[in-house]
């Protein structure tokens, strides 16, 4: 059983494995994310009942709560492929760390847009110092950090390496800024609008939610298995395999 | 380990200091009204901004001169070398802060019974501050683009201190008890002292190998 | 040579650099009493691969033995018995060169004052053990840092260029302090440009030949 396990870890280290399973993954994973998007959108803007309170606006959730959701996740990604990268050199958790960084970013940064717009109808203000708002915002800054670190240093594997200390540093850190946050705005002032408690939503009001959450799941790992690909190819073109691949698909 | 030779650069984060706190009765008022409650807030970002200014230098030197190399090469374990280092560092840019801090208190009109607080504040965030910038100066510390570098990496985390430091001030202004915050923030300089040491060793380990 | 284990052995090192295999499948082995110079020209990896030896620049490939053990294992006794002085000596410019080895020393060995001074005496600093080393000259500062050869006890010695900079008398002195090394049964490895006069035997490992 556990030399079963390990084996199988040990195939995820390849990238050639990596990169001739991810083409099937990938496939699948862009049709999931093709098919469940658009129905999740359509269900939600179009038939999913109107909020009693906010009317219309609140149809932004659809695409704010699951980006929200995608870019916190994407951050403990790149923090258990930062781990295995420093514990056990793994090359493919390198190229998963960087390649999953921008992704999550722009999630990120949809998530804080989407708000944005969600506040002004809902609140009379674009920006308000929001304890999630806020936690946010530095998780943008995070990403940005290491995204920055992986393009200053030359080198891919110390890069990748420096990339996988940052992203644990930051990952212990999430929690403390987290619980910090949200103290500071009790302190301030007691929290006057909560982003997330809804008086039970109902059924039609959340099964498009879910939709979109798992699409946006299936379009993140298509993305990031696309980049991952590429990434791969490029790091790896002296080797045989690449060569060979390249020269079949008359590339070279 | 100790440059005390050039008492240039040990002056230098001093003085942006009291500049940058100088800046604010400039820039937004100088009145009373404005200043008292914003006070320990400007003190704590601009010693924030100070200790970030100070980061480069913290192992660039010792990476242009090789000393680095000798320091991983050391038969002691690297994260206590680290320690030494940023204990130094706090020593010559944290402690001249808070000694420094009553005197700018007062000019931003503080009350005198919160200079206590809030050197006691500065007294156990500045060297968390020390300690998460080392880590960010050792990762970037081969680079040329360092300097900026560092501010982006690290200041997303300094993020808690700050809310912290500020706000035990906050509480005690209130008349509150801050005694709470006092000890959350002494929790985060103790995870930091424990793990923060390590982090940066590794750092160095790897900018190094570059 | 002597049927004992040796003191450092590696297998299969290898390095690439932008895309370049520097060299590949590199193995052997430093015994006690070596005098080991490795050769090649510019860019051939010499420097790197004394920075794969002490493990400065971790291994991609390849495995390091100390004294039959695996680094990986023996890398607090390797770290106590090495003595490595690279390109960029870590003389600090704002420091005396007393200041300097006395930094030094505190880290690795005990050694007193006297034996301080006359080291900085035998590589001829005498006089300038109190001027702070950026007044020093190039050739001078290089000195600083090898008079830690002079107080050293580690058995091995790993030396990047250490002739850059130093006068025909310097090298002398140098060379002849390699073969006292050896004889008293430590082992040296170290890149250089200059060709060494030692007397007994050198062993060389060339670089960068085969591509």
């Amino acid at each position: 059983m556990w030399e079963a396990f390990k084996q199988w870890f040990h195939r995820w280290g390849s990238p050639k494995w990596f990169y001739e399973r991810s083409l099937v993954w990938s496939f699948w994973l862009g049709w999931g994310a093709m098919i469940l998007l658009p129905i999740g959108i359509v269900w939600g803007l179009a038939f999913a009942p109107q909020d009693y309170q906010q009317g219309n606006s609140f149809r932004i959730i659809y695409l704010h709560v699951p980006a929200a959701i995608l870019a916190q996740s994407c951050y403990m990604i790149m923090a258990v492929a930062g781990f295995v990268s420093l514990v056990w050199r793994m090359k493919m958790a390198d190229v998963v760390l960087k390649c999953a960084a921008p992704i999550g970013a722009s999630f990120c940064f949809l998530a804080l847009f989407t708000g944005a717009v969600w506040g002004k109808p809902t609140w009379g203000t674009w920006w308000e110092w929001d304890a999630r708002l806020t936690a946010m915002l530095i998780l943008l800054f995070l990403y940005f950090g290491v995204i920055a670190l992986e393009a200053a240093i030359e080198d891919k594997i110390t890069a990748g390496r420096a990339a996988a200390v940052l992203s644990l540093v930051g990952v212990v850190n999430i929690p403390i800024i987290k619980y910090s946050v949200e103290w500071w705005r009790t302190l301030h002032q007691p929290a006057t609008f909560k982003l997330t408690e809804k008086p039970d939503m109902p059924v039609e009001m959340w099964a498009p939610l879910l939709v979109m959450v798992i699409g946006v799941y299936c379009f993140f790992g298509y993305s990031l298995f696309l980049r991952s690909r590429n990434e791969i190819i490029e790091r790896e073109r002296r080797t045989l395999w690449v060569r060979e691949l390249l020269a079949k698909e008359g590339k070279v | 380990m100790l440059a005390f030779r050039r008492p240039q650069e040990l002056a230098n984060p001093l003085v942006f200091f009291v500049m940058a706190v100088s800046l604010f009765p400039l820039g937004v008022s100088p009145e009373k009204s404005f200043l008292a409650p914003a006070a320990a807030g400007v003190v704590w970002v601009a010693s924030l901004l100070a200790t970030l200014l100070s980061l480069d230098a913290l192992f660039r030197a010792d990476h242009e001169d090789g000393s680095l190399e000798q320091l991983t090469l050391a038969p002691q374990p690297l994260f206590i070398l680290v320690l030494a280092k940023v204990f130094a560092h706090w020593l010559t840019t944290g402690l001249p802060l808070i000694l420094l801090s009553p005197v700018l208190a007062l000019m931003l009109h503080v009350d005198e019974s919160l200079l206590g607080v809030l050197m006691l504040s500065l007294l156990v965030g500045t060297p968390v501050l020390s300690l998460i910038g080392a880590i960010g100066a050792a990762l970037t510390v081969g680079l040329r683009v360092g300097g900026v570098l560092i501010s982006l990496l690290v200041l997303p985390l300094y993020i808690p201190v700050l809310i912290f430091g500020t706000g035990m001030v906050q509480s005690a202004a209130a008349g509150m008890d801050y005694t709470a915050t006092l000890a959350m923030l002494g929790a985060i300089l103790a995870l930091s002292l424990t793990l923060a040491p390590f982090a940066a060793a590794a750092a160095l380990k790897i900018s190094v190998s570059n | 040579m002597t049927g004992q284990t040796p003191l450092l052995e590696a297998k299969n090192l290898q390095c690439e650099r932008d895309d370049r295999i520097l060299f590949e499948n590199l193995s052997f082995s430093v015994d006690p009493g070596d005098v080991v110079q490795i050769e090649g020209p510019n860019g051939a990896g010499k420097t790197t691969l004394l920075k794969l030896l002490c493990g400065l620049a971790p291994l991609r490939q390849g495995e390091l033995f100390w004294r039959g053990e695996r680094m990986s294992q023996a890398r607090p006794q390797f770290l106590s018995s090495l003595l490595y002085l690279g390109h960029k000596t870590g003389v600090k410019a704002l420091l005396t060169p007393l200041e300097n080895l006395r930094a030094w020393c505190a880290q690795r060995e005990d050694v007193n004052e006297e034996r301080m001074m006359a080291a900085l005496e035998t590589v001829g600093l005498a006089g300038y053990e109190y001027s702070p080393c950026n007044s020093l000259s190039a050739g001078q500062q290089r000195r600083a840092a090898l008079a830690r050869l002079h107080v050293s006890s580690a058995p091995l010695w790993v030396l990047d260029e250490a002739f850059t900079a130093i006068d025909k008398k310097g090298v002398a002195q140098l060379e002849a302090l390699l073969r006292e090394k050896a004889n008293a049964g430590g082992a040296v490895i170290l890149t250089t440009h200059h060709s060494l006069h030692l007397s007994g035997e050198v062993r060389r490992i060339q670089l960068g030949a085969a591509s």
